[in-house]
């Protein structure tokens, strides 16, 4: 009979350690407690700081020649809170409201749901961000490969210049040189082509006409995605990739007499690879951010064109729908990713974490 | 007396040979004399060619021309002359935020490394989190909120949010500096915590710090281009990220002629940030002697 050590001590460490040894269990739990967090920490900013966004609200309808009274009714409505109840009380509220999915109301389109709004323009965001992630992951993994294979050739200076160089410029002004070349100066796309996320007067369905117009608007948009993010995952693939081919193996590989072909996919391409999907993790929440700027740039109805021009009209409530919303969505991208690169890389699985 | 000399001479002798070091590194030294020049540009540039006070209704969106080597903007005033004087508030940013956000990057990357245990995987589990969450839309709805308006609160700010992506670069080299024999040697012969951290760990990752100062430098450059371009803070009326988005509102990307008012300051941050990178990118040369046998 075999005995079985089981530990007896329950407590909250035993639980930690439990956690951190399954992978899965403990890319989960990250990502609920990153979601309640952000939660949270939109809650103070707006509700319970001092000078926070609805006491300025409040104090802006009192101002305009509300009674107070009214004013603190009108805002209770808008955010779907009771701003006279105590602060925990409120949380707690909040919370509920949340998990529903209820946002509360926009304070300039008056009448409509945060989550409407929403929901109208997250397609956008996901098709552009998502396509432009796929596109520059493959590139720049290609084009690293490519460098650290003729590494200190011309090939290599050059690319590594010019990943350098686009790794180095904001993407914001990317954008605007790409308005100002291609649209202005060569005028090789009409600059109507470059505005919104479809002509107007489009239906959004599923027909090749439709497509083939959101493809057409969201092509410069696009490449300035790509433009600016691809610099990073060039240098980091081509270093990866020199690391890799100074593994043992593949010198053992190229003393088995294997092909340059299996070699490259099978054995540098595969673990050259593999670090790389740790940083799409920052990669998702870097395209997200610049989404704000390069939406707004372009007109592009999506999240971060929200969230801009929320912020300049305050609009408290739709601000923090929106935060809450990207960052919700960037938390589950990584965990997706987390998943996959544990199916990728075993050794993850069983070691837990970093290593 | 003599020992303050002393050190003076050898901190002289010191910056000398760096110097040489980096004027055999072309890239680098370019980089340099970019660095310089925008900030001498931005720091002394204002009293010798202060910004014009009226608007000169003659001179509106000019063309390059002799008058105005980088053209006129839509009120008629050098863009030149604007570039000048709107550099400060940007390259004072980049250098707090840099600074700050490395420092408390150092500081508790290597505490996290040199605990080790709990300590370590509870922050690391902390950074880690706090890198999914999308830098750029927080910055923004807090400086909102918070209604920054001067540029050492929006440089702290920036830093707070900087950091932990550093911390954990900066942790992964103490632990590997930490497996090298002349530190585990130091340990041995019981030198001491701050000596081990300062005079042999510190030392052997200057280069990599100083990198990270940059690449933080560059990144803060385009966050506050950002927030300027949204609107969120208007603190100066005349810098290089007002300059681009008051020549967007006013479509002049658009209007081939007046194009300089845009293309100017975009080009004076574009360079910054270039001189900034390949500045950092010869540092490692400069402080890792084994990369430059035969210097």
């Amino acid at each position: 009979m075999t005995t079985v050590t089981r530990p007896t001590r329950f407590d909250l460490l035993t639980l930690w350690d439990r956690l951190k040894s399954n992978y899965l269990l403990q890319k989960i739990a990250q990502a609920i407690f990153v979601v309640w967090f952000v939660t949270s920490v939109t809650f103070f900013v707006v509700r319970a700081m001092p000078g926070n966004a609805v006491d300025i609200l409040i104090q802006d309808l009192t101002l305009a020649g509300v009674s107070p009274e009214d004013a603190r009714n009108q805002a209770s409505l808008l955010i779907g809170l009771d701003v006279d109840k105590p602060l925990p009380e409120q949380y707690g509220t909040y919370l509920l409201n949340t998990l529903r999915g209820d946002l509360g109301q926009s304070y300039k389109s008056s009448g409509l749901k945060v989550s409407e709004l929403i929901v109208q323009v997250l397609p956008w965001t996901l098709f552009s961000v998502g396509l432009s992630l796929m596109i520059t992951f493959t590139l720049g993994i290609a084009l690293g490969a490519i460098m650290a294979y003729n590494r200190d050739t011309w090939i290599d200076h050059l690319l590594s210049n010019l990943a350098a160089t686009l790794d180095a410029v904001s993407p914001i002004l990317i954008g605007l040189l790409a308005i100002l070349l291609i649209g202005v100066t060569w005028k090789m796309i009409p600059i109507s082509d470059m505005r919104g996320a479809m002509s107007p007067g489009m239906k959004p369905e599923f027909s090749w006409d439709f497509i083939a117009d959101i493809f057409m608007h969201v092509r410069v948009l696009l490449l300035v995605y790509v433009l600016s993010t691809i610099g990073s995952w060039m240098l980091q693939m081509k270093s990866s990739t020199i690391a890799t081919l100074g593994e043992d193996y593949v010198t053992v590989a190229r003393a088995r007499g294997l092909t340059d072909a299996r070699i490259l996919t099978a054995y540098v391409g595969r673990n050259a690879t593999l670090p790389l999907f740790t940083r799409l993790a920052i990669s998702i929440g870097f395209a997200v951010g610049g989404s704000v700027l390069l939406e707004t740039l372009f007109t592009y109805r999506g999240v971060g064109f929200l969230l801009a021009k929320a912020i300049l009209e305050r609009d408290y409530p739709v601000m923090q729908g929106v935060f809450l919303i990207t960052t919700t969505a960037v938390v589950f991208a990584n965990l997706l990713v987390d998943f996959v690169y544990g199916w990728l890389d075993p050794r993850i699985r069983i070691a837990g974490g970093e290593q | 007396m003599t020992n303050l000399t002393d050190t003076l001479s050898n901190l002289l002798r010191e910056l000398i040979k760096s110097f040489k070091i980096l004027s055999r590194n072309t890239m680098g030294m370019i980089g340099f004399i970019i660095i310089v020049t925008i900030l001498f540009l931005s720091f002394i540039g204002p009293s010798l060619w202060p910004p014009e006070a009226s608007a000169n209704v003659d001179d509106i969106n000019l063309g390059v021309s002799l008058k105005h080597p980088l053209g006129a903007d839509f009120q008629g005033q050098d863009n030149l002359i604007k570039v000048i004087n709107g550099g400060r508030d940007i390259v004072t940013i980049a250098f707090i935020t840099g600074i700050t956000a490395t420092l408390i990057a150092v500081v508790v990357g290597s505490t996290s490394a040199f605990l080790g245990g709990r300590v370590d995987d509870l922050i690391m589990s902390l950074v880690n989190i706090w890198l999914t969450i999308p830098k750029f839309p927080l910055l923004a709805v807090l400086a909102t909120v918070l209604k920054l308006n001067d540029v050492v609160t929006l440089s702290l700010l920036m830093a707070l949010l900087d950091w932990p992506g550093l911390s954990r670069q900066v942790r992964s080299q103490v632990l590997s500096l930490k497996r090298r024999d002349y530190v585990e040697a130091a340990v041995m012969l019981d030198l001491g915590t701050p000596h081990i951290i300062f005079r042999e760990l510190l030392p052997n990752m200057m280069s990599f710090i100083a990198i990270a100062t940059i690449n933080t430098m560059t990144f803060a450059i385009y966050q506050q281009t950002g927030l300027v371009f949204l609107g969120i803070v208007p603190y100066s009326s005349a810098n290089w990220g007002v300059m681009i988005s008051a020549a967007e509102r006013r479509g002049v990307l658009y209007n081939p002629q007046a194009m300089w008012s845009i293309i100017a300051p975009m080009g004076a941050i574009v360079l910054f940030q270039l001189g900034l990178v390949s500045f950092a990118r010869s540092l490692d040369e400069i402080f890792n002697p084994r990369l430059r046998i035969g210097v």
